[in-house]
């Protein structure tokens, strides 16, 4: 595997650093179970 | 801030804290559903990477709006409302670790089928290892990353967020990057299979073991 440079100022990204994003990003583009909007629907309810 | 303030579900915010409590119009209220609507998925792919598993995740994403939404009185309108509720959902986490919910809970099989890379953007380290690399991190390391790799906090606001210094955010970062970057240098990146998930559960275990014994991800 290619070595990873972690020096400051500009400098490449290593290879897990794309992982991690990707790790994070591929939870935000999933969508949305049903439960969340209904939990939200009902905020409304206890609410008050 | 402490997990046990969080647990009670009233204070597991430390921004607002202390400042006086407004009453909140209905328009407020309206204006704040949709902004708690609207960092939802952002709470999922943290707590994703914070707890290993999908569904234990998504419930410590629903008692995270819970919380937040009995404590929005003291959400300042104009803030971020994702650091506000990384907060919450940060203390809630480590109130689960000292109940042990998350003994033991890495799912190898859920966490291979969830995270698969979208088409034609998978490198040739594989997500499930990169989640199983983080998950061996220490948890105050792991949440720096997660935080200003992963969700592009700033440091300042990484900082605010676990309420430490800037300095120990970025010496949190640098130490969990040398690690991730040594495992992957060397080939001792977690695979699938026994050797991962062990590494993988030693680490959930020596949090639990942390966090049981008193100790803070502080």
């Amino acid at each position: 595997m290619r070595p990873a440079r972690d020096r400051g100022g500009k400098r490449p990204r290593p290879e897990w650093a794309d992982g991690l994003r990707q790790l994070y990003d591929s939870v935000l583009n999933e969508p949305l179970p049903d439960s969340f909007a209904d939990l939200i629907s009902k905020l409304d309810e206890s609410g008050k | 801030m402490t997990a046990e303030t969080a647990s009670e579900g009233q204070d597991g915010n430390s921004p607002g804290t202390g400042r006086p409590v407004t009453p909140r119009s209905e328009k407020d209220k309206r204006a704040f559903k949709r902004e708690l609507t609207d960092v939802i998925p952002h709470l999922r792919a943290f707590a994703r990477g914070l707890c290993g598993r999908p569904d234990l995740a998504d419930d410590l994403v629903q008692e995270t709006l819970l919380k937040a939404w009995a404590a929005q009185e003291r959400f300042e309108p104009g803030t971020s409302m994702r650091a506000w509720t990384f907060v919450i959902l940060r203390n809630a986490y480590l109130t689960d670790m000292r109940r042990n919910r998350f003994r033991g809970e890495y799912d190898e099989a859920v966490a291979e089928r969830t995270l698969t890379a979208p088409a034609g953007q998978e490198g040739p380290l594989h997500l499930s290892d990169m989640h199983r690399a983080l998950l061996t991190l220490p948890p105050e390391r792991r949440e720096a990353l997660l935080l200003v790799g992963a969700g592009g906090f700033s440091y300042e606001e990484a900082a605010e967020i676990c309420q430490c210094a800037v300095g120990t955010i970025k010496s949190r970062v640098g130490r969990a990057r040398a690690a991730l970057s040594r495992m992957i240098e060397s080939g001792e990146l977690p695979r699938r299979g026994s050797a991962g998930e062990d590494a993988a559960h030693a680490a959930i275990m020596r949090d639990l073991d942390h966090v049981s014994h008193g100790g803070s991800l502080k």
